[in-house]
């Protein structure tokens, strides 16, 4: 059966008046009914040296007494440690997560200090894109560690911002909505805080450090956003004692000089604090981090990793394509390595048994070399003894042979022996000539020569 | 000849290539509840307020597809649910220009606004539906355009540079029509039902419910039902998702009781005890669209928009579109289920810092 499917028509999209109640107008309760009844995160992190009072802040905040120990300056680097809780107000239910910066600002060398900070961040952005881009994920559900607000705590010399801090906020501002605070602020007079204040605005303004604006695009809060604005940063004071004042207890600090009341806007800008951070702006700071923080860190990993929305011809690559792409270019350039590798440790092998080959024949050939001067040597030797045997032999007939000349001569008289001995003396005689015209002849061939023949 | 070094090199070589095993985040304890004697208000309430107003301001999408036959009254229907010309009716019943070849998908935009929230309602009609001779696959044609829409979701949702928040065209919920014969469901309605209980949450409707009478009513609804079980049909409310126990049994009142909701629909008003009501105006009496003892029309519309819309979109995108999601990328890329597109197949990426946005 053939199909046709028609295009929505989505350039119409008309005004319509509704001529009853038609009851969508519990729909953000509904939306709100479902969220409520999974709880909600908050994670905040605090930044800030040894000692400016984080912990304190928090308690004063929440009103609780989070347990903890309060930390030494002996810290060798920086580290996080993440705390969580569940708080309930009403039906409202809140996973907290305070996350604290241990060891800041006490090290010698600071140069690494904001590294760990961002390394955690950036850890907890990477689980959510993990989570994401799973198969199977159950993001609904998902417990959300992601940093909402980094509340910088800023010591109250009363000069300006501290180059570590400057530092620190300038590498965490496009990851995370940073709120600065001046801790402990009771320490500043009124008329110098106000100076203080416009500093360290001035200075955040001129290096380029992008703090969290409140929003003001709402009419119901852009009001109170507006006006709390103004008075960044706030100036604080925690406490968790209560002290009386007037009939009733509050929170405090009790000088010798006076009462500090956390909670009185003259003093500190404690309530300040608390609203734009809880009352007004935590569903913001949440969106913030969701909408404008964790996409840049999203987009940042993809196009880091390869992934590209639009290849050369602008023709949109789907994320599978371009992973499949990339697996693959990946598992190639990891064969190829492999088969180099494999290659490289085949010519060392041949290289290696050429090379030895070479030096098995050397030594072949000096063995055939020494065996056969060995032989030579021993036919040598072999000859002389051949010689001197034969020259034993004949040395022995001729003894043999004068031996019975002599018995004979001694035999048959003297003068016979005398002719005998002349005709052996003549025969000798003349067998030396010979010898030795054949000496003569052999010793000067090619010459002539008269011989002379002595008689 | 030994062949002992070389050997070791590339141990050595080979190990560097195998990526190390990814640093854990820092994961926070287990929670401390710490929370019966708070020591004063801190207002974390507050953030119910400030999600209310948020999203009132972002405004609500909601696509709503009906299917029946022609001239069972869909669209009477949707211009009663809200109570405003949403869906134009055919002027001329002339059967070429009324009842077109195929089924057509045909989706309409308007904007509707009540108590300051803004809602985007898109209705999807499907004319041609059950019209043919021959209506085999007829149900292809609407289960191709509710996972073209998935699709289209998913292609934006992968994208590098998202945008802030995705148009969202996904099919939230169809209201299926039963034609009211009295006697049982007809095998369309039931391959219908049975092909798209998976991908979309269903509503099955009696139509023209005035056509039966209360005990004809009682006895078809539970007939029905009983089809539909025997089938395994599931239509929404499903039952695998209720959540809680509260959740439980007030839908196994409505799925037991109510549904599927008989109705009828109007968009005419007439005076009834002085007061101006929806109604059909019949020789016999008028019948009241919003009385209860007349028809279920106002159960359906309290179920659909005032209790169950955000949950239909809900279980649309926390349920119906991951399974197409899931699917879709196992298909595509062989992945075993649960890997992650990043498994650790990748070789570590070095932390660099992420330019600032301009």
């Amino acid at each position: 059966m053939a199909v046709a499917v028609g295009r929505p028509s989505n350039e119409e999209l008309r005004n319509l008046s509704l001529s009853g109640h038609v009851g969508f107008d519990s729909l953000p309760d509904q939306l709100v009914n479902k969220s409520t009844s999974q709880g909600f995160c908050f994670n905040i992190l605090c930044v800030g040296e040894t000692g400016i009072g984080k912990s304190t802040l928090m308690d004063t905040l929440f009103n609780t007494k989070f347990e903890s120990d309060p930390a030494t300056h002996n810290e060798p680097g920086v580290r996080l440690k993440a705390r969580s809780y569940e708080l309930q107000e009403s039906n409202v239910r809140l996973k907290l997560t305070i996350v604290d910066t241990v060891g800041f600002g006490d090290q010698i060398n600071k140069d690494d200090s904001y590294k760990p900070i961002v390394e955690y961040i950036d850890a907890q952005f990477e689980a959510y894109l993990q989570e994401e881009l799973k198969i199977k994920r159950s993001l609904f559900n998902y417990h959300d560690t992601r940093i909402h607000a980094c509340l910088y705590f800023i010591a109250p010399t009363g000069h300006s911002l501290k180059s570590l801090d400057l530092v620190t906020m300038k590498k965490l501002d496009s990851k995370v909505n940073i709120i600065p605070i001046i801790a402990k602020a009771d320490t500043i007079a009124k008329n110098e805080l106000h100076k203080f204040k416009s500093k360290i605005m001035s200075e955040l303004v001129s290096n380029g450090v992008q703090i969290y604006q409140f929003p003001t695009d709402e009419e119901t809060v852009a009001e109170i956003n507006a006006t709390m604005s103004v008075h960044l940063p706030f100036a604080v004071v925690g406490s968790t004692e209560e002290v009386k004042i007037g009939n009733k207890m509050a929170k405090a600090r009790q000088y010798p000089w006076g009462v500090v009341q956390v909670e009185n806007e003259n003093h500190c800008d404690f309530v300040k604090l608390r609203e734009m951070l809880i009352r007004v702006n935590m569903e913001d700071l949440r969106e913030q981090t969701h909408t404008r923080h964790y996409e840049l860190y999203r987009r940042c990993k993809l196009e880091e990793m390869g992934f590209k929305d639009t290849d050369p011809d602008s023709k949109p690559f789907s994320l599978q394509e371009t992973y499949e792409a990339k697996r693959n270019e990946f598992l190639g350039e990891l064969q190829k390595k492999e088969e180099e590798m494999r290659q490289m440790f085949v010519m060392r092998v041949k290289e290696k048994e050429a090379e030895l080959k070479e030096a098995e024949k050397e030594l072949h050939e000096k063995f055939d070399l020494l065996k056969r001067t060995h032989q030579e040597e021993k036919k040598k030797v072999e000859d002389k003894k051949k010689e001197l045997e034969e020259e034993v032999n004949s040395f022995q007939k001729k003894k043999a042979a004068a031996q019975l000349l002599q018995s004979q001569a001694q035999q048959s008289g003297a003068q016979q022996t005398k002719k005998d001995k002349d005709k052996k003396k003549n025969s000798r005689r003349s067998e030396l000539e010979i010898l030795k015209i054949q000496v003569c002849k052999e010793n000067r061939e090619g010459t002539h020569y008269v011989l002379v023949l002595v008689i | 000849m030994s062949k002992g070094l070389p050997e070791t090199r590339t141990d050595t070589a080979m190990s560097e290539l195998v990526p190390e095993p990814r640093p854990k985040p820092a994961v926070p304890m287990k929670p401390v509840s710490i929370n019966s004697n708070l020591l004063g208000y801190i207002g974390i309430d507050t953030i119910i307020e400030q999600m209310r107003k948020k999203t009132m301001k972002t405004g609500f999408d909601f696509n709503i597809m009906v299917v029946g036959q022609s001239g069972l009254g869909k669209s009477t229907l949707v211009n009663t649910l809200f109570k405003s010309q949403v869906s134009r009716k055919a002027s001329s019943w002339n059967r070429e220009e009324k009842i077109p070849k195929t089924v057509e998908i045909k989706a309409i935009g308007h904007v509707i606004e009540e108590g300051g929230v803004k809602m985007k309602l898109t209705v999807i009609d499907t004319p041609g539906f059950g019209d043919q001779i021959n209506n085999e696959n007829c149900w292809e044609p609407i289960e191709k355009y509710i996972n073209e829409q998935y699709e289209k979701f998913l292609k934006e949702e992968v994208n590098i540079a998202r945008k802030k928040r995705i148009p969202d065209t996904r099919v939230h919920c169809c209201l299926y029509f039963i034609s009211p014969t009295g006697h049982s469901l007809r095998p369309l309605d039931l391959e219908f039902m049975k092909h798209l209980s998976k991908v979309v949450n269903i509503i099955p409707v009696i139509a023209k419910a005035d056509t039966m009478t209360l005990e004809e009513k009682s006895e078809f609804k539970q007939r029905v039902r009983k089809e539909l079980e025997v089938n395994g049909i599931e239509f929404y409310p499903q039952k695998e998702f209720d959540e809680d126990l509260e959740d439980k049994t007030e839908n196994d009142k409505i799925r037991q009781e109510s549904m599927p909701f008989a109705v009828v629909g109007s968009d005419k008003e007439y005076q009834v005890n002085g007061k101006r009501v929806l109604g059909r105006k019949t020789p016999w009496g008028i019948i009241e669209v919003e009385n209860l003892s007349h028809c279920e029309f106002a159960l359906l519309r309290d179920f659909v928009i005032r209790t169950h819309l955000q949950d239909l979109k809900e279980v649309t995108h926390n349920i119906h579109y991951e399974t197409y999601r899931a699917k879709r990328l196992n298909d595509n890329g062989g992945l075993p289920p649960g890997e992650g597109l990043l498994g650790t197949v990748l070789p570590p990426v070095p932390a660099t810092p992420c330019p600032t946005a301009e």
